[in-house]
C-alpha cells in the first residue's frame, strides 16, 4: 500500500553546457515521467539549459570499495544503495 | 570464519580504516564499512532532521493564505516550498544508509522518531513569521553550517545544498521584524510579542546542556557533531543579541548581559522542565502537528496507489525521453 | 456576446456592476484576478499534498500564478493611473470588484478536484497566453511570453495526474470522474465573450475567449479519452465572475486573504 511501491530514483543534473551530469540526490516517483518532473521541481526549479537524467536506483551497478584489494573477488553490486549490506553478520566477506 | 588473509579485510582492519578516514576529516560514503552504531545514529539524526523540515511546513504554512502583502505571500510560499525540498534531500541522504522513506515516515507517524520540538509551538501572529525566520532558522543555520563538514558524505552534501538555499530564509525573517519594528505602534508590539514567545524555545533548539547530553561526545568523535550544544547555544546568543538591538526589540531576559571577561553574553537558560515536557508530548501543538501530518498522508493514500497502479499498467512503455 | 447577460427581471439584473476602469486595466485585472485567486487556493495545499514531491509541485504552480497576478495587477493599476498598486488591488477591493472566473475560486476539494480544475484552467490559460503573445499591447505581450512557458508546465503536470487518476485504481477513477462533474459547470464561463473582449480583440489587444474553445476542446478531450474518463454534460453553468458576481466561496476566500492587511490600514509589511 501507499508509496512503498514508488521506487527510488537517482537524479543526475547537468547544470550548464560543457559540464557533465552530476549526481544530485534521489527521490521517489511511481514512474520515469513523474520522476523527471519531480526532479525538475526539486533539483533545478526550472533553470534554462539544464539536462536531467533519472535512473531507477535498482538499475545502477556499483563497484565495491574493496575492489582494489587483490584478495577479494571484485563484487559488482546491484544497487548504489544496498539495504541488506548492513545486516550481513560478522565474518562473511562476500556479498 | 576462515584464517586471516589480509588485515584490511577483517572487521578490525575495516574499523581502523573507518577511523582513519574520520581522523583525516575525510568522508564516509554509502558503500563503506561503518560501525552499526554509527549507521544507527546517523539514520536517526538525518531522519529527525528531515521530519523537522516537513513538520516545520505547518506552522509557517499557517500564514500563507493570510500574508499581508503579495510579496510576503510569495516569499513565504517559496520558503515553505524550500522546506519540503530540504526534507526530500534529507530523506534521500537517510535512504543511502539502507532504510526506506516509507519506513522513516512510519517511525515519524508512530512517534518513534521525533522532530525538532520548536515546531510544537503555535504561530499566533504574522510577526511569528519574522521570529521563525530570524530565530528558528538562525538557530538551525548555526547548527547546520558545521554539519556541512560532517563525516558522512551524503549528509554533508545535503547540508551544503540546504545551507545555500537557506541563506534567504533568515534574512527575510529579520526583514519582516524590522519592518514591523519600524511600523505602527501595534506592529512594533506584535514584533515584541513574537520575540517574547520564541526566544526561549529557540535557545532550547540546541538541545539539553552538555552535562545532560551523553551521546554528544561519541557523535563528536565520529565527526557527526562538530560543536557541543552549549557552544552552539552561546554562539547563537552572541550573534543574535546585537541583531535584536538593531531591531529595537528587547530580549525577554532581564539577566542578559555582556561579560567582558568571558567575551560572551551571560544569559538565562531555557526552562529545561518545559523542554522535556514538550518533547514528551505535552506542548501546545504536538497533537495538532501529528494529526495534520498523519491525516495528509492517509488522505493521500488513494492518490499514491493510483500512480502505482498506472505505472504497473504502462510499464515497459517508458523508455528514453519522458 | 454573453448569452446570459443580466436582463431586467433576472435575479442579478440590478446587481451593482463592477466599477468602470479603462478597458486595458479592466482586462488586465480579469487575467490577474484569475491567477491571484487560483494561487490563493493552491497555497492551501501546502503541507497537505499526497506526497512531499507534490507539495513542491503545487507550490511551484502557485508561485508562478502569484507572479503572473502581481505583474498583471500592477499593470492594471498603472493603466488606471490612480496610484493603486498590486496590494491595494488585492487587499482593498470589495468582492464585487473582483473580475476572476468562478472556476478558480471554487474550494479545492480532494486532490482529484484540484487536478480537474488545473487541467481545465491551465489548458485555457495556455491558449490565452499563446494568443496574447501577439497582443498590440507590449506589456501584455511580454507578460504572456513569460507565462506561456510556465503554464505549459502546469498543463503537463495536470495532464500527468489526470491520466494516473483516471486510469489508476477503481477508486481514483471514480473520484476523478466525480471531480470532473464538479468542475465542468464552470468551464463555459472561460469562453464567454462580452463587450470588453470584443472591443479589445478588435484592437488586437485582447484575445477573443470564444476562439479559444475549439483547441481547448481538442486538448482536453484527448486527455480525458486517454485517461478513460467521460466528458461531463453539466446541468448548470456558473457565470458572472467577470461582472463581479461570484459564488459563496469567494467571500470566505477574500475574508481570509484580506483580513490582516485591512486590520492595519496604511501599514507596511
Amino acid at each position: 500500500m501507499s508509496s512503498r511501491d514508488w521506487p527510488l530514483w537517482e537524479v543526475f543534473v547537468r547544470g550548464r553546457r560543457g559540464l557533465s551530469h552530476v549526481h544530485a540526490g534521489s527521490l521517489h516517483a511511481p514512474d520515469a515521467t513523474m520522476a523527471l518532473r519531480n526532479a525538475r521541481d526539486l533539483y533545478t526549479r526550472r533553470q534554462e539549459g539544464v539536462s536531467i537524467w533519472v535512473v531507477p536506483a535498482a538499475a545502477i551497478t556499483a563497484s565495491s570499495p574493496d575492489e582494489k584489494d587483490p584478495f577479494f573477488d571484485p563484487a559488482a553490486d546491484k544497487a548504489y544503495r544496498h539495504p541488506t549490506f548492513y545486516h550481513v553478520p560478522d565474518g562473511v566477506r562476500h556479498l | 570464519m576462515g584464517p586471516r588473509i589480509d588485515p584490511v579485510g577483517e572487521p578490525e582492519g575495516r574499523e581502523h580504516e573507518f577511523h582513519a578516514v574520520i581522523d583525516a576529516d575525510g568522508r564516509i560514503e554509502p558503500r563503506d564499512w561503518m560501525p552499526e552504531a554509527y549507521r544507527k545514529t546517523l539514520v536517526r539524526q538525518i531522519a529527525q532532521h528531515a521530519h523537522s523540515e516537513i513538520i516545520g511546513m505547518q506552522p509557517e504554512g499557517n500564514w500563507i493564505t493570510r500574508a499581508p502583502s503579495l510579496k510576503r505571500k510569495a516569499i513565504l510560499m517559496a520558503k515553505v516550498q524550500d522546506e519540503a525540498g530540504h526534507g526530500l534531500y534529507l530523506y534521500s541522504a537517510a535512504e543511502t544508509l539502507g532504510v526506506g522513506r516509507d519506513e522513516l515516515l512510519d517511525l515519524l507517524h508512530s512517534g518513534r522518531q521525533k522532530y525538532s520540538s520548536i515546531f510544537n509551538y503555535p504561530t499566533l501572529t504574522w510577526a511569528d513569521m519574522g521570529a521563525i525566520g530570524w530565530l528558528v532558522d538562525g538557530a538551525a543555520i548555526t547548527n547546520q553550517v558545521p554539519l556541512c563538514r560532517c563525516s558522512y558524505g551524503p549528509y554533508a552534501r545535503a547540508m551544503v545544498r540546504i545551507c545555500k538555499e537557506e541563506s534567504f530564509h533568515q534574512r527575510q525573517g529579520f526583514e519582516i521584524l524590522l519592518t514591523l519594528a519600524r511600523g505602527t505602534a501595534e506592529q512594533k508590539a506584535m514584533a515584541q510579542d513574537a520575540l517574547d514567545r520564541w526566544w526561549y524555545p529557540s535557545l532550547a533548539m540546541f538541545g539539553p546542556p552538555d552535562a545532560e547530553s551523553p551521546n554528544s561526545e561519541r557523535s563528536m568523535r565520529w565527526g557527526i557533531k562538530r560543536f557541543s550544544n552549549d557552544e552552539l547555544r552561546q554562539k547563537f546568543v552572541d550573534m543574535t543579541v546585537p541583531q535584536a538591538e538593531v531591531l529595537g526589540l528587547t530580549v525577554p531576559d532581564p539577566d542578559l548581559r555582556w561579560d567582558e571577561e568571558r567575551g560572551h553574553y551571560d544569559f538565562t537558560s531555557p526552562d529545561w522542565e518545559e523542554f522535556w515536557r514538550v518533547i514528551g508530548g505535552d506542548g501546545p501543538c504536538n497533537e495538532q502537528r501529528m494529526a495534520h501530518r498523519v491525516g495528509a498522508h492517509a488522505e493521500g493514500a488513494w492518490v499514491r496507489e493510483a500512480a502505482t497502479a498506472y505505472a504497473a499498467k504502462h510499464a515497459g512503455r517508458q523508455v528514453g525521453a519522458a | 456576446m454573453t448569452r446570459h447577460a443580466a436582463a431586467p427581471g433576472s435575479w442579478d439584473g440590478r446587481a451593482t456592476p463592477a466599477s468602470a476602469l479603462p478597458p486595458v486595466a479592466e482586462y488586465s485585472l480579469r487575467l490577474g484576478d484569475d491567477a491571484l485567486v487560483l494561487a490563493q487556493r493552491l497555497g492551501e495545499w501546502v503541507s497537505r499534498a499526497p506526497q512531499l514531491e507534490e507539495d513542491v509541485a503545487l507550490a511551484n504552480i502557485g508561485l508562478d500564478l502569484l507572479g503572473q497576478a502581481r505583474t498583471l495587477l500592477t499593470y492594471a493599476g498603472e493603466v488606471e493611473g490612480e496610484g493603486r498598486d498590486e496590494d491595494d488591488l488585492a487587499y482593498l477591493r470589495e468582492e464585487r470588484d473582483f473580475r476572476n472566473l468562478q472556476i478558480v475560486e471554487r474550494p479545492n476539494g480532494d486532490f482529484a478536484v484540484t487536478i480537474a480544475r488545473q487541467l481545465a484552467f491551465s489548458a485555457y490559460q495556455l491558449g490565452l497566453y499563446r494568443s496574447l503573445c501577439g497582443s498590440a499591447d507590449a506589456t501584455l505581450a511580454a507578460i504572456a511570453a513569460k507565462a506561456v512557458k510556465e503554464v505549459d508546465y502546469h498543463l503537463d503536470h495536470a495532464t500527468q495526474w489526470v491520466l494516473r487518476l483516471g486510469d489508476g485504481t477503481r477508486e481514483s477513477h471514480h473520484r476523478m470522474q466525480a471531480a470532473l462533474e464538479q468542475v465542468w459547470p464552470y468551464v463555459d464561463e472561460m469562453f464567454d465573450a462580452d463587450e470588453l473582449t470584443s472591443v479589445l480583440a478588435g484592437e488586437g489587444v485582447a484575445v477573443d475567449p470564444a476562439a479559444l474553445r475549439p483547441p481547448w476542446d481538442a486538448t482536453v478531450s484527448a486527455v480525458l479519452a486517454r485517461a478513460t474518463l467521460t466528458r461531463p454534460e453539466p446541468g448548470f453553468h456558473g457565470r458572472g465572475g467577470r461582472r463581479g458576481l461570484h459564488t459563496e466561496a469567494m467571500g470566505q476566500l477574500l475574508a481570509e486573504m484580506q483580513h490582516l492587511h485591512r486590520s492595519y490600514p496604511g501599514a507596511s509589511w
